[in-house]
């Protein structure tokens, strides 16, 4: 069963106790965000998710976006929601006040996001786009672009898409044929095809606000002749008002295995007027910006449906009774024990447990570095900042959504049967997180990302601003009393990822293919040093508050037992990653293509 | 017109209820608080009069521990405009809660008190009433609409077989059932500027109020499990054991 309840403790430890909220209101610009507020938004926010979101999921997964001529129709109670979401202010949550949005920091917003994932991923789709073009926006476009467009995608009047796809061009975005004709008024006039394009047409906003990457005629080839451009669905009047028709009609949409509740269209641009965001020929740069906050997005989305399945799981475990605890009955007044009481399904559950809550702090520490990015005064804090934002944003989106859709097929697992079939709605679940190791660059990209630009960036600058903390970490902690048994499997582990990154660096320089072929593997062997890393320091606050917070025993004493399961059950998996990669690429890539 | 608009912190009406091991009571330690789901209703309704531009000013008030002031804040992100803690730690009952709610209302002068018809901790449904004794005013109770009008109040309540309304001379208590309205979100501007909202923080003591407790709990217990049903053979056997059996006709 969807029973979803937004984990409020879990959240408030990893913001408040884990990484110290009373930071953020020392930043410029954050003076307000004080603890107590930001319980209240949590608060709010998880009441909106629970109370309106979260009974749309399982309706509009079923009933799905109907598409006829031309129109886009989301499912039942959609659009009444979105409105809901836009008056209560939350689509402007993370934006500058300048444009009418509330400057929350990333801290808040992340776990904001979260809760919308869980509660009803399909719905959160549009808001995430519209987010994601603002981004675009903000970083590059003219100031008069930006007062024309923004304060409206802010409060979510109009929404936003990304038209990167077309269809001979998926990773690849140096196939775009898509072209822009430069007009004497310095618009331009947009034509071509784009597909899978979420949310590009639907009936909640009032105007579309497309990012489309086109060519220009005078183009160089590939990736350095793409360009950016903004071309919304009805043009503005001058007043602000939507004016007249543009030429872009969306003419089908996808019919695909999850987030019904979202459109995924098809796009047709006949010399639509639009205008160029950013320089000519570097609309990549542009679309980068839109794309990093995206990453971290999707990523959130895998934590999301993580943690929904994993409550569902939980309710189903405790309540489903069959067969006999294997040292004997533990609950002999019922004709059977629930399914808690054996050791697979307490793994199946740890698990997931382990995972999310990993996943939750590490994404949290991440919101941290964006937050310092943008508001802190230290020139090189922000830098470093940067730099651990950019070697984690591939992790992140990889990572989570790989954990989020194990997550959800495991909470499937613990349903059986009563899982598979639509009813119980874990399924939807399954379905539901597939598509983000999929979308914003798939996970094999990610993984490119990662050795081939992060690793080797500035001579390994990006790696410090992880090795470096965590190092000095292990060493000051190793005799600590309660800590150090966690340190051991750390540092083990740690060792792995550091001769992993040596192997890929002295490897991949000769071939390029041996970094290719260990990518994903190191991704996810990095993945989980950084996850280790969070248990041992949750382990850490959790030690100190049992202590000095009694009343709140159970919940620490539940994390120091999930860190040990953590670093004794899970973390192992780096020892066997590390001798995947350690054997290279010769058997993989042994056989002639003739041979497949 | 000022309406003033008492808020309880209770347990969240998703958490179920546990009795402490020992019946000396409920259990509070680590579960979560909201604000009392009637009393959401009696801000909502306060917030629509002076939307509609019936009232100048709506007041919160809270009588509880100092946790309560986060329901103040739920309050004031409501749109409520300013709230009073009354800080009292340990129970309070309703006749004392009524009689720090006479001294607030001395000070504010409300045109309206709007209550929920009881909280959903202990179900008493007694301190409107006991309020408009004590000051001597008209009650409307369960109320499922009102309507401000010259001078008074016109209150529909809900009551066994049907609704009554009634005309209340101002100024006049109201308390809130159910379907009087559906409350607000709190949006996020709100709730920012709920932050700078005042809030005034009083003692019983500056109302003259002693909050001793009157009554003693004997003992708190789970209520009994649900016992198996039977099977009835036919409608005669039925009604016989509706007769003699449960004596329900």
């Amino acid at each position: 069963m969807q029973v979803y309840t937004p984990p409020l403790r879990d959240m408030r430890f990893v913001l408040h106790e884990l990484h110290g909220s009373a930071e953020l209101s020392t930043l410029k610009g954050l003076e307000e965000v004080t603890p107590d507020l930001i319980d209240a938004v949590l608060e709010e926010a998880g009441k909106f998710v629970t109370e309106v979101l979260a009974p749309l999921n399982q309706s509009g997964d079923l009933e799905g976006c109907t598409y006829e001529n031309g129109v886009v129709r989301t499912p039942k109670g959609f659009k009444e929601a979105y409105k809901a979401f836009c008056e209560g202010g939350w689509n402007g949550i993370a934006c500058d006040p300048q444009y009418g949005g509330q400057g929350l920091p990333a801290s808040l917003n992340k776990l904001v996001e979260e809760m919308l994932c869980s509660g009803n991923l399909a719905f959160g789709i549009c808001p995430g786009l519209t987010h994601g073009a603002y981004e675009a926006l903000k970083n590059h476009a003219s100031q008069e672009l930006k007062d024309r467009f923004l304060p409206k995608m802010v409060d979510g009047v109009w929404s936003g898409s990304m038209c990167l796809t077309e269809p001979q061009c998926g990773t690849d975005l140096g196939l775009v044929r898509t072209k822009a004709e430069p007009q004497a008024d310095g618009s331009y006039k947009v034509t071509g095809n784009k597909i899978f394009i979420s949310a590009g047409e639907h009936d909640m906003a009032e105007n579309i606000i497309h990012l489309v990457l086109a060519r220009m005629p005078d183009a160089p080839k590939g990736i350095k002749g793409i360009s950016l451009f903004l071309v919304p669905k009805f043009l503005p009047r001058e007043d602000g008002s939507v004016g007249p028709r543009n030429g872009v009609t969306c003419t089908g949409i996808e019919h695909k295995m999850g987030i019904h509740g979202s459109s995924t269209c098809q796009m047709s641009f006949d010399e639509a007027t639009g205008w160029l965001v950013g320089e000519p020929h570097k609309g990549m740069r542009a679309m980068f910006s839109m794309m990093n906050s995206e990453r971290l997005s999707v990523g959130t989305q895998g934590l999301g449906l993580g943690e929904a399945a994993y409550q569902a799981a939980v309710v189903y475990a405790k309540e489903r009774l069959q067969g006999r605890s294997l040292t004997g009955a533990k609950h002999p007044d019922k004709p059977a024990d629930p399914i808690i009481v054996h050791p697979d399904v307490r793994r199946t559950l740890m698990t997931m447990r382990a995972y999310n809550e990993g996943c939750r702090a590490l994404a949290g520490w991440v919101a941290r570095a964006l937050d310092l990015m943008e508001h802190a005064d230290d020139p090189q804090e922000r830098q470093r900042a940067e730099d651990f934002t950019a070697l984690m944003t591939p992790i992140v989106k990889a990572l989570f959504t790989d954990l989020g859709f194990e997550a959800t097929s495991m909470g499937m697992q613990v349903y059986g049967g009563h899982g598979y079939i639509r009813d119980h709605g874990m399924e939807q679940y399954v379905r539901d997180a597939r598509i983000a190791m999929i979308y914003e660059g798939t996970n094999g990209v990610q993984a490119l990302d990662l050795v081939g630009r992060k690793l080797p960036a500035h001579m390994g600058r990006y790696l410090r601003s992880f090795f470096h903390p965590v190092l000095n970490y292990m060493d000051a902690k190793l005799d600590d009393e309660n800590l150090g048994p966690l340190i051991t499997p750390l540092s083990k582990a740690f060792g792995a990822l550091q001769l992993a990154t040596a192997h890929i660096a002295e490897k991949g320089l000769k071939d390029p293919e041996e970094a290719g072929a260990a990518a994903t593997q190191y991704l996810r062997l990095f993945g989980m040093v950084a996850l280790g890393y969070m248990w041992v320091r949750m382990a850490e606050v959790a030690h100190e508050k049992r202590v000095s917070n009694p009343d709140d025993a159970a919940f620490y004493e539940a994390k120091i037992a999930t860190a040990r399961f953590f670093m004794e059950k899970l973390l192992p998996d780096v020892a066997a990653l590390w001798g995947s990669i350690k054997a290279g690429k010769a058997s993989m890539m042994a056989l002639d293509e003739a041979m497949f | 017109m000022k309406i003033l608009v008492p808020v309880k912190r209770v347990v969240d009406y998703n958490v179920k209820v546990r009795v402490k091991s020992d019946g000396s009571g409920v259990e509070l330690a680590n579960v979560k608080m909201s604000m009392n789901p009637f009393d959401e209703i009696a801000v909502e309704e306060a917030l629509r009069l002076k939307e509609a531009g019936k009232a100048t000013e709506v007041i919160a008030v809270s009588i509880g521990p100092a946790q309560a002031s986060e329901t103040l804040r739920t309050a004031l992100a409501m749109g409520a405009d300013r709230g009073i803690l009354v800080k009292v730690d340990g129970v309070v009952e309703p006749l004392a809660v009524a009689k720090i709610l006479k001294g607030v209302v001395g000070e504010e002068a409300p045109g309206l008190v709007i209550l929920g018809k009881q909280a959903i901790d202990d179900d008493c449904n007694q301190t409107g009433q006991m309020l408009a004794a004590l000051l001597g005013w008209p009650q409307g109770t369960f109320a499922s609409k009102v309507v401000v009008e010259d001078g008074g109040v016109a209150v529909t309540r809900e009551i066994d077989g049907g609704l009554q309304t009634v005309k209340l001379n101002g100024p006049a208590i109201v308390t809130t059932d159910l379907r009087l309205n559906e409350p607000r979100y709190a949006s996020l501007p709100n709730i920012m500027k709920a932050k700078k909202k005042p809030i005034a923080e009083k003692t019983p003591a500056d109302y003259g109020v002693d909050v001793a407790p009157r009554l003693t709990v004997l003992s708190t217990a789970e209520p009994a499990g649900r016992k198996a049903g039977v099977k009835v053979g036919s409608v005669a056997e039925l009604v016989a054991k509706l007769k003699d059996e449960a004596g329900v006709i």
